[in-house]
């Protein structure tokens, strides 16, 4: 029963599974660009779950189909739409919406995160997290 | 020997643990600083011959962490709605029905997504704009760097030696791919309001092609049409433009004044209002970000 | 039409384990990439075009060039203070 579910549910399942593995990148690897990695596949994990949530079976993009004639829907009699798109037919557009935002702040941010990784590695010529923080530790000492 | 309890208070108060041989080092060491604090510790023990248990430890109890909440996450999707259902709390909401029906009416683009993203919920995408424009600012903070004469004298004379150092076959491919690059940028950039794209996938795609010719031409060649003054009143101008015209659109419906009718025909390309100018807008704000961003990662200058 | 969605998602677990566990970070990279492209292909699937042309744009293009943008730039500041010292 509760593989059935996540049977039905694959996509769910595995953005929560590539979230996981993103998290343990993140933690245990101690190169800086393989940390990055990792929080890029946490959020392409979040994006998929919430984009599989607004699918509905059967149905198509939110673009008004081909063949209709879009200025029907265009007129409004005091103010009451007389002539309005089947919700029936189209999938949900809000998640797309949001993952839309989502996916370009990602990249602003992974942006960021390598130029600090450059600063980083014009200072201490490594990638290496326990190396940076080592020699951190020693210039301090000697201060 | 030492007692645990020992230990654990040395390890709170600060105070130096009483053991024979360390005594005099960790005397030295807190005179010398008034105070060691928790993180130094910490540090100081990975640096000795601690390292490796400490390692180990971390390593463990990091994937234990991550095996609990994913299997709290599973359980969890376990009783979720079924993928796919109409029925889905998600998507039965009015919202939903209101984007669908009234989304053609109201803001006259065929594309749902680009009429939602541009008009209904225009702040989100402001907020992405001013994200981006602020990521890039910072990368500029962090990388960019004025050469000074000696090193410019050094890349001009590089650049005329290794003329030959941009490849034949990358040239000849870029010369083909580049003009078709930008015409299918520009082409997503103004169906946005009509068919999949929009600001975002057609402004990255047009900075693509900038950074394919700039790869293969050379930066010489792209300082003539672009250079950083071009980038920043560019990207300065789209955003304002963008801020004025959604804030008269705000404005405007805010106090009821009378909006011309700007929605056009729906399904033509002049059409669905302030969406196509706020499309561009976007889309000139993303290439130029684009673009900066490699030219300050790959040589620190615009 | 459903298995080959199977076939694309197990593809994706995949190529995150191989990132996580892979040494080197050119070959992490392309892996990154090559998941980026399978990205797209499966919001093709999930009815949502938009995603997709962004997410091929964006995330196979952009991100993947800023990578390797970062990986040549510490390559070349190595062989600058080699030639320094």
């Amino acid at each position: 029963m509760f593989v059935k579910e996540l049977v039905i549910n694959f996509y769910e399942t595995a953005a929560i599974i590539v979230f996981g593995i993103g998290f343990v990148t993140l933690l245990l690897n101690r190169n800086i660009i393989k940390k990055i990695i990792g929080f890029n596949f946490m959020d392409t994990a979040i994006y998929l779950f919430l984009a599989s949530k607004g699918y509905i079976a059967g149905r198509i993009a939110p673009i008004l189909a081909e063949g209709t004639d879009p200025t029907v829907y265009q007129k409004a009699v005091n103010g009451v739409l007389t002539n309005v798109p089947t919700v029936e037919k189209y999938i949900n557009p809000i998640p797309a919406g949001l993952v839309l935002t989502g996916i370009v702040v990602s990249v602003s941010f992974t942006a960021f995160f390598l130029a600090l990784a450059v600063r980083l590695y014009r200072e201490y010529h490594t990638l290496d997290l326990h190396e940076i923080i080592s020699i951190m530790n020693k210039e301090e000492n000697k201060e | 020997m030492i007692s645990l309890i020992d230990t654990l208070k040395s390890f709170v108060d600060g105070a130096p643990v009483k053991k024979e041989d360390d005594t005099k080092l960790t005397i030295k060491k807190v005179s010398k600083h008034h105070e060691t604090s928790f993180t130094e510790r910490v540090t100081s023990m990975i640096e000795k011959g601690e390292s490796k248990t400490a390692r180990s430890a971390y390593t463990v109890v990091a994937v234990i962490m991550a095996v609990i909440i994913i299997a709290c996450l599973i359980y969890t999707v376990s009783f979720l709605p079924h993928f796919g259902g109409a029925d889905n709390p998600a998507n039965s909401s009015e919202v939903v029905k209101a984007y669908i029906e009234n989304g053609i009416h109201d803001t006259g683009a065929t594309n749902f997504v680009a009429g939602m993203i541009l008009n209904y919920r225009a702040f989100d995408t402001l907020g992405e704009s001013s994200v981006l424009f602020i990521a890039a600012t910072t990368v500029i903070i962090l990388l960019f760097r004025h050469k000074t004469k000696e090193e410019e004298k050094i890349a001009t004379v590089e650049e005329e030696v290794y003329e030959d150092k941009h490849d034949v076959i990358l040239r000849h491919g870029a010369l083909i791919l580049v003009p078709v690059t930008l015409m299918f940028g520009v082409y997503v950039l103004f169906n946005g309001h009509l068919s999949p794209g929009g600001g975002f996938s057609g402004g990255t795609i047009l900075g693509a092609a900038l950074i394919l010719y700039n790869l293969a031409f050379g930066d010489k060649s792209t300082q003539k049409f672009f250079n950083y003054n071009i980038n920043k009143v560019v990207k300065i101008s789209a955003l304002t433009f963008y801020a004025l015209s959604q804030s008269y659109m705000f404005f405007t419906g805010a106090n009821r004044l009378p909006i011309p009718d700007i929605n056009g025909v729906a399904g033509s390309l002049i059409s669905s209002g302030f969406i196509l100018p706020l499309n561009i807008g976007v889309g000139f704000e993303v290439a130029c970000t684009m673009f900066g961003f490699y030219s300050l990662f790959d040589r620190e200058e615009i | 039409m459903i298995y080959i969605q199977y076939i694309l998602v197990i593809f994706l677990v995949i190529c995150a384990i191989s990132v996580c566990v892979t040494k080197n970070l050119l070959v992490s990279l392309i892996i990154f990439t090559a998941y980026s492209l399978v990205m797209s292909v499966i919001w093709l699937f999930i009815e949502s075009p938009d995603l997709a042309i962004t997410e091929a744009a964006v995330g196979a293009g952009i991100t993947s060039i800023l990578f390797f943008i970062t990986l040549v730039k510490v390559d070349k500041m190595d062989e600058g203070e080699a030639k320094d010292d």
